[in-house]
């Protein structure tokens, strides 16, 4: 997974998933058409179309568990944020959408002005900023694998079915 | 030496850590409306069952009304969402609470109190507070909706283990000041993203002398601050509680359970990776003013200059100024419940202070109790009658005012003194201003139309 673009740059720390999408968009029973709610009520964010690459302020993704927030980023058109930092189940969620949180240093995360051209490239897990420095960062290595060969997690806990039944034996 | 938390964690293991993170056994799936209905779009899709249906139990509590327990006429996009999980409930075989149940209420409060929340156990379910559980000693947390597809088909979760994070109250807390000041307060001191990559384990005698109730408070609010889960070691109080209800042991396996719960406390000399430790004695009533709940300051302090651009929008947003005191701030709605505070100790908190008083003519009060339970038992102690002679509506059980989701909301440009857990933006209505606290800091802003101090009333139990 590879991914230039020039970035959109959102200007707060603690932006939560009610800020990226709304309770009230969460009725829905599938995944179509969310992006057209992404932060809906925050139009001073002023995110519009057209980049793959979102630079946030750190703890992005804090509140609610909703994955509606991953599904509404990646129906927009992103397929990477760049933060110092996330939510635990923010990251959890986006890691198991295939859609990349990548981790900076503050010093890094300051060169991410709005326009600024980036490429990600996660097989090598480094972050290129265009007329800038080429950083690493870090990642799962199984969440890694996973995005990188398509694996799939329900089916590689379904290969444990004999490990899985041996547990609730010892249990019961 | 374990924590608690390394106990419940290694009990658990199907399958250790390695390059892949653990696979870790669940005990108990919570799941309602909201989060589940693309999880089991996904099993259909696969073609597959779940594996544990009588360690699923569902419930309707996120999108539905509080005015009445009819859809009829209710928003149809909700009407669609709860009738989806009722068909998933039906077609795999997994226990539904729904809104004819006298078993339904919000998630986190019914788990609890049918007792299938128990010390030991792993508990998840696709709801950041499902951290509440975490009050009886066990290691319950939030998740989204493609692990809640993971743990139908599996019920199992794929999981890296957290840090330990101890947080020590100790000391009494004064006269009015209580569990929802506690947790504020913490979440003032870390931050919002202070316990990341952490589970809290809460120690200290403030916290060995709450009731069950409070203790859930206290949990309920420790993804607020970002941690994994919250955990409070089981003892007495715990036992107490959880004895005779419908899921508990009974007879000798409750000897047996009894005897391994006694063994779960963390070891003396456990190892905690981090640690912040507060005096309960020294806390006032807290309150939020920010668009976080880390944004919070004791009743009687005055509002700090802004640090952060993001500050500086959030008090833009409240209508709030650096410096000011919220004491006497205006307050048009207040809403007393969600899965922090709609327990029965607090719907009795709040009577008790209300009682023969009248809340203010420019304040619209909801009381929405957690569960059908808790309904029942406050109507039969009449704490209805008191709500509703003050001026309060009294609703029927579910998530209600504190998401918003079911037109049940805080006009915008209108501030609100809510007992729930978020203050953000919007997160009561769009456009709508929250200010976080305790069930008596809410009744006592009620009774006089601004942000009031309970201590100032007579009548704290």
């Amino acid at each position: 997974m590879r991914v230039t673009s020039r970035v959109v740059a959102l200007p707060q720390e603690n932006i939560d998933t009610d800020q990226i999408i709304p309770a009230r968009f969460l009725k829905t029973t599938d995944k179509v058409g969310i992006g057209e709610h992404l932060f809906e009520d925050r139009p001073e964010f002023k995110v519009e179309k057209g980049s793959e690459i979102l630079v946030a302020g750190d703890n992005f993704g804090c509140g609610s568990s909703r994955e509606h927030a991953v599904w509404a980023l990646k129906d927009f058109g992103f397929k990477a944020v760049i933060s110092t930092g996330f939510a635990d189940i923010f990251r959890q969620n986006s890691l198991k959408n295939g859609f990349l949180p990548v981790v900076v240093d503050a010093k890094t995360h300051a060169l991410l002005k709005p326009g600024v051209l980036v490429t990600i490239d996660l097989a090598t897990q480094t972050l290129s900023i265009e007329n800038g420095p080429t950083v690493t960062f870090p990642i799962d290595s199984f969440s890694k694998t996973c995005i990188l060969e398509g694996l799939d997690e329900i089916g590689y806990i379904l290969k444990h079915e004999a490990a899985i039944s041996a547990y609730e034996q010892r249990k019961s | 030496m374990k924590t608690l938390y390394d106990k419940i964690w290694d009990s658990h293991l199907v399958v250790p850590e390695s390059d892949a993170p653990a696979i870790l056994y669940i005990d108990i799936h919570l799941i309602h409306e909201v989060t589940t209905p693309q999880a089991f779009s996904g099993l259909k899709k696969r073609g597959l069952k779940v594996r544990s249906t009588d360690k699923t139990f569902a419930t309707m509590d996120h999108s539905i009304p509080t005015s009445s327990r009819s859809l009829s006429g209710f928003d149809e996009t909700a009407a669609k969402q709860v009738q989806v999980l009722a068909a998933n409930c039906a077609e795999f075989g997994i226990p539904l609470y729904d809104l004819n149940s006298t078993r339904q209420g919000i998630v986190h409060v019914i788990g609890p109190e049918l007792g299938l929340t128990q010390p030991g156990r792993t508990l998840v379910c696709g709801d950041s507070h499902t951290s509440t559980h975490g009050a009886f000693g066990a290691l319950a947390h939030g998740i989204g909706t493609s692990e809640v597809e993971m743990v139908l088909a599996t019920q199992c979760l794929l999981q890296r283990k957290s840090k330990n994070f101890r947080v020590s109250f100790e000391g009494q807390l004064q006269h009015g000041v209580t569990a929802k000041d506690m947790i504020l307060a913490l979440i003032a001191k870390v931050g919002t993203g202070g316990g990341t990559g952490h589970v809290f384990e809460f120690t200290g005698s403030a916290i060995r002398s709450l009731d069950m109730d409070a203790r859930m408070t206290i949990c309920n609010m420790s993804i607020e601050a970002g941690a994994r889960a919250g955990l409070i070691a089981p003892d007495d109080t715990t036992f107490e509680y959880v004895a005779g209800r419908e899921f508990a042991p009974k007879g000798r396996a409750w000897d047996e359970a009894l005897v391994r719960w006694r063994q779960l406390p963390s070891d003396i000399d456990a190892h905690y990776d981090n640690s912040v430790s507060i005096d309960a004695s020294s806390l006032e009533p807290m309150i939020t003013y920010g668009t976080n709940p880390g944004m919070a300051i004791p009743l009687s302090a005055r509002v700090p200059a802004p640090a952060t651009p993001a500050d500086v929008a959030a008090l833009k947003y409240m209508a709030i100024e650096p410096g000011q005191s919220l004491l006497g701030h205006p307050v048009d709605v207040v809403f007393l419940g969600s899965c922090t505070n709609s327990r029965l100790s607090d719907l009795r908190n709040a009577a008790g202070l209300l009682r023969g008083r009248k809340i203010s003519s420019s304040v619209r009060m909801l009381v929405v109790p957690g569960s059908y339970e808790i309904k029942r038992q406050a109507e039969a102690e009449g704490l209805d009658r008191v709500f509703k002679e003050a001026g309060a509506e009294w609703r029927e059980a579910g998530c209600s005012m504190c998401i918003a989701m079911n037109g049940d909301s805080v006009p915008a440009g209108k501030t609100s003194v809510s007992t729930s857990n978020r203050n953000f933006e919007g997160r009561q209505g769009k456009g709508a201003r929250t200010l976080l606290a305790s069930p008596l800091t809410a009744v006592a802003s009620a009774i006089e139309g601004r942000v009031a101090d309970p201590r100032q009333l007579g009548g704290i139990a």
